[in-house]
């Protein structure tokens, strides 16, 4: 199975030393967010007890925890996910014609995954980009003032680094 | 044009490191503060009649002056910048445009409350801005800010960035506190209050990036100084996100005395309702807070003008005022409907709610489902009157306040939009094509006109 590289133990050491002796626990949420960029972009049962075994805790520490948090992904995902606000204010603003948009162009529901892997869709609630909405989270980063064409653009990027 | 406090430096070239903003006489209130007793400090803190810019609006100091000092036990002031209430974007601008007055008022803060270690608790999808603060924390250890011994003073201090993982709860503070501890966002019962049994079962203190960035110019203008800015006990200046269908969505800092119709339409704010429509509705505060149509908004029930402060925003209490909130100001323009607007929120805090507290978890549920009928053609006239019994029933019966939130808008919306509901329940079809409009929720200047 896969285990942290020698550079990415030392940031959980160090991580882990953010907190009072004993008080490991709390590394938890920032080792999986780790462990997701790590492992593929998702969290397997195995990953998680991996990350248990790490920390010194029981798997369900850490299973009651990833399933808890909206930001982990418990399946295999496409090599990009779009998550598209649609929340009051970006609905205001037409969220609803972009997913309809990405569905149609991808050929994809929401949750779906192109048959290629490439890409996901996933509808989200407000992430705090009213003001320059429609948007969406790609990654680390947000993608705002969304509209027909920018989607293409953005498609075209993914591609094109693929 | 009102007095800037917090965003006055944030255009600054290069004022996101610590260069330009020292130059700017950034740390100035460091200096000060690290040279007067903690307790000075949460007087000046008291005087300046600040209240928490995250939602509640409980006066800072207060909270401050609750923290337990138990002898060897350590304290914690921990940041809450999970700003999740839609709406609401105003941390995310202050924290990206300049982060170092977040980290100055941190300093003054941590000092202020005994705390050796600071935590900024930051949503998880706020990931880019993770490296700011970061890069903006190894400046200011680098600078003798941060670390050991700051500024000769003997003070230790350390921040560290803690990002969550995507839960609108974790912005309630034990939630939160739960969150940073490693595990699930359920609210604690209280009490104990995290000023006595907060963080790892220590005195904690937690407060929002606006009210700690705030500190900062309480320490240089003093607290009877910043009292004196604004209105009543609305004090100091507060940062409004504007959106929804307007000429300008953005953020911008108020002194809490300007009207809500010059904050609506004068150019220098929201720039008036976008595409020559009419103003239909607006929530002032915060998905969480009463939704208004343009009359009430506008002016009180009494026919009042109504101000962009805390008293005058909810004169009138739930039946015709509403709340300043978190300064999330979402405007509906007249083609916008009210019962789909409400079901996007029904859905927010359905998906939003821990689950903890069954009138949450299986209310919101309900919420929902019913809104769903009613917006796709389905509803019937008692349907809505479940809705108004099932959003009753939620209200007051949680142990934190996400229930309060996720009953309140759907209250206002039947309260203030009843005949929309009945509209579509009247008409099944129809509401499928077309929207109810303004009806008569006229625009408000025109009435007037």
């Amino acid at each position: 199975m896969s285990k942290f590289s020698d550079d990415k133990m030392k940031e959980v050491e160090a991580i882990i030393a953010r907190y009072p002796e004993g008080k490991q626990k709390s590394a938890l949420i920032p080792l999986l967010h780790l462990a997701q960029q790590e492992f593929g972009g998702w969290l397997s049962a195995e990953t998680m007890d991996y990350v248990a075994s790490i920390l010194s805790i029981e798997p369900i520490e850490v299973y009651e925890v990833a399933t808890f948090y909206s930001m982990y992904n418990l399946q295999p995902v496409g090599q990009y996910v779009f998550e598209v606000c649609h929340t009051g204010p970006c609905m205001l603003k037409g969220s609803d014609n972009i997913i309809k948009y990405i569905k149609d162009k991808l050929n994809i529901g929401v949750g779906e995954t192109t048959s290629d892997g490439l890409f996901t869709l996933k509808t989200v609630e407000c992430l705090g980009a009213c003001g320059y909405a429609p948007m969406m989270q790609l990654g680390k980063h947000y993608r705002e003032h969304l509209s027909e064409e920018k989607v293409d653009q953005i498609i075209a990027e993914c591609r094109t680094k693929n | 044009m009102g007095r800037k406090l917090l965003l006055e430096k944030a255009h600054v070239e290069g004022i996101r490191f610590f260069d330009a903003y020292r130059r700017e006489g950034g740390y100035a209130a460091v200096e000060k503060a690290l040279k007067m007793t903690p307790a000075d400090i949460v007087e000046e803190v008291k005087k300046s009649g600040l209240r928490g810019r995250g939602g509640a609006g409980f006066p800072a100091g207060m909270k401050w002056s609750f923290i337990a000092k138990p002898e060897g036990v350590p304290r914690y002031l921990v940041c809450n910048a999970d700003e999740s209430e839609p709406g609401t974007f105003k941390d995310r601008y202050l924290m990206e445009f300049i982060p170092h007055l977040l980290i100055e008022g941190l300093i003054v803060s941590s000092f202020a409350l005994g705390s050796n270690t600071t935590f900024i608790y930051i949503r998880g999808e706020y990931a880019w801005i993770v490296d700011i603060l970061e890069q903006a924390i190894a400046e200011a250890h680098q600078q003798g800010f941060l670390g050991k011994n700051i500024l000769g003073t003997g003070f230790d201090l350390d921040i560290h960035v803690q990002r969550g993982a995507g839960a609108y709860i974790c912005g309630e503070e034990t939630a939160l506190i739960e969150s940073l501890e490693g595990k699930r966002g359920n609210p604690r019962i209280k009490p104990p209050f995290p000023a006595i049994k907060g963080l790892w079962g220590c005195p904690t203190v937690v407060n929002n990036v606006e009210t700690l960035a705030a500190v900062v110019p309480i320490m240089n203008l003093g607290g009877e100084e910043y009292a004196k800015i604004g209105v009543g006990r609305s004090t100091g200046t507060k940062l409004i996100s504007a959106c929804g269908n307007i000429n300008k969505p953005g953020v911008y800092e108020i002194d809490m005395t300007i009207s809500v119709e010059e904050f609506i339409y004068s150019d220098e704010y929201c720039g008036g309702i976008a595409n020559g429509k009419k103003l239909k509705a607006c929530i002032p505060g915060g998905s969480s807070v009463p939704i208004l149509p343009a009359n009430l908004l506008l002016k009180t029930a009494k026919g009042e003008t109504r101000y962009m402060n805390y008293e005058s925003l909810s004169d009138g209490g739930f039946a015709t005022g509403s709340m300043m909130g978190s300064g999330g100001f979402i405007v509906l323009d007249e083609d916008q409907c009210i019962v789909k607007h409400t079901l996007t929120l029904a859905r927010f805090y359905r998906h939003e709610s821990c689950g903890q507290c069954s009138p949450c978890r299986e209310g919101t549920g309900w919420m929902e489902k019913i809104l769903n009928k009613i917006e796709s053609g389905k509803g019937s006239i008692s349907d809505i009157d479940l809705l108004w019994d099932i959003q009753r029933k939620i209200e007051g019966n949680t142990i934190c306040p996400l229930g309060d939130a996720a009953a309140w808008p759907v209250a206002a919306a039947i309260r203030h939009f009843r005949d929309e509901f009945e509209w579509h329940v009247n008409n099944p079809e129809l509401c499928l094509q077309q929207n109810y409009g303004l009806a008569h929720y006229a625009d408000f200047r025109e009435v007037v006109a």
